[in-house]
């Protein structure tokens, strides 16, 4: 038990004094990604169960494999940002921690091995 | 984790039923939720009947008749009667709301009168707003200045003035804070729509000096950001005000002077 005033309890550690940037950066990947996936799925659809010597050739182009890298980078950052939006509001204590390294790592990770197709298709 | 459901101490059972007035004809159910602290039972809901052609018009009419005429026991915040106070906030039909400016007209069928939600109850119908004022102070609810004193009066424009429209008419009746889902999971550092509105009244009063260690003190994940614009808060305001709004201006603020 702790007798601590209801204003100690609101104070808490004070403010973070950050925030902003993490909404900043998610009202402009919000923007972006209103250009890329529409850009995506009509560079991307038309491949799908295409064969894989045409895939290649098809990615070997500039414009769909930069679209590609783009969409993947923009999409899995905000998708990094949101579900740690989404674990902060409905997980509490230590798990909270625990789930946003997880998330982090799984974003990033998603990045690195999505690049790294994308690099072997196009490159 | 959140807890998504009622503890066991708290699952409402089924009250008792009173009596209905003799020889009414005009006669309004109302189920209303008890909760004794001292009795050591669940919550319940009682039910009881209003002859409603000697009552008045509002919700809170109906309760004070029936505290005054069937049960004194059941309890409730009310004070101005016209909306002024924000003391007779509850939920009301499944809106929070003021049950002094709220018609029986507006309801259909059974009246279902509950505490405002994801509160703790003090007992019946008033919950504990202790932590909910103690918010509404740390947004420091009052000018601050650093400019000596004028000797009249801190004079302010009539465009200036107008910016207050629609933020000073706060009630703290609690009723947006408590409609708002994010300030039911995280409310211990939310600082939740009320007292962001307040905030953002003080924030664009244009006499006020601490501008920038007021948006300082919000810039926290939890304080301010926890708003995910659900306009829950905006709703259900029984006085028509927009905190949302006045957020969204806040984060606007912020971002403002970070870009």
């Amino acid at each position: 038990m702790q007798f601590l005033t209801e204003r100690k309890r609101v104070i808490g550690l004070g403010s973070a004094k950050t925030g902003t940037e993490h909404h900043w950066s998610m009202t402009l990947s919000s923007y972006g990604l209103l250009i890329l996936v529409p850009l995506f799925v009509f560079t991307f659809g038309p491949m799908l169960g295409q064969p894989y010597d045409e895939v290649v050739a098809y990615f070997a182009r500039p414009f769909p494999s930069v679209v590609t890298g783009l969409t993947i980078i923009v999409g899995f950052l905000h998708f990094k940002g949101g579900v740690q939006t989404l674990i902060e509001d409905y997980v509490h204590g230590a798990a909270r921690t625990g789930l946003i390294i997880a998330m982090t790592c799984l974003s990033y990770g998603a990045i690195g091995v999505a690049l790294y197709a994308l690099a072997r298709l196009a490159l | 984790m959140v807890q998504f459901t009622l503890p066991k101490n708290s699952k409402i059972t089924t009250g008792k039923t009173w009596p209905k007035p003799e020889g009414a004809t005009n006669v309004r159910k109302f189920k209303i939720y008890r909760w004794n602290p001292d009795d050591g039972k669940n919550p319940s809901v009682d039910t009881y009947f209003v002859d409603m052609d000697s009552c008045g018009p509002m919700v809170l009419d109906a309760l004070i008749k029936i505290k005054n005429e069937i049960d004194p026991t059941l309890t409730f915040r009310r004070s101005c009667r016209e909306g002024i106070c924000g003391s007779c906030a509850m939920n009301i039909d499944g809106i929070n709301t003021l049950a002094c400016i709220y018609g029986m007209d507006e309801i259909k069928g059974d009246v279902k009168i509950y505490p405002l939600p994801h509160m703790s109850v003090v007992k019946d119908l008033i919950p504990d707003l202790t932590h909910f004022y103690a918010q509404h102070a740390s947004i420091m609810p009052w000018l601050e200045t650093k400019t000596n004193r004028p000797a009249k009066e801190w004079r302010q424009s009539i465009e200036d003035r107008k910016k207050l429209d629609g933020l000073y008419e706060c009630v703290m009746c609690a009723s947006c804070s408590t409609a708002c889902p994010s300030y039911w999971w995280n409310g211990d550092r939310y600082l939740g729509p009320a007292a962001l509105l307040h905030a953002y009244r003080w924030i664009i009063d244009s006499r006020d000096e601490a501008t920038g260690e007021r948006l300082d003190d919000l810039e926290d994940p939890f304080k301010l950001y926890r708003c995910h614009t659900i306009m829950n808060c905006a709703k259900t305001c029984p006085k028509g005000l927009n905190p949302a709004k006045a957020i969204a201006e806040i984060k606007k603020m912020m971002v403002e002077r970070t870009v």
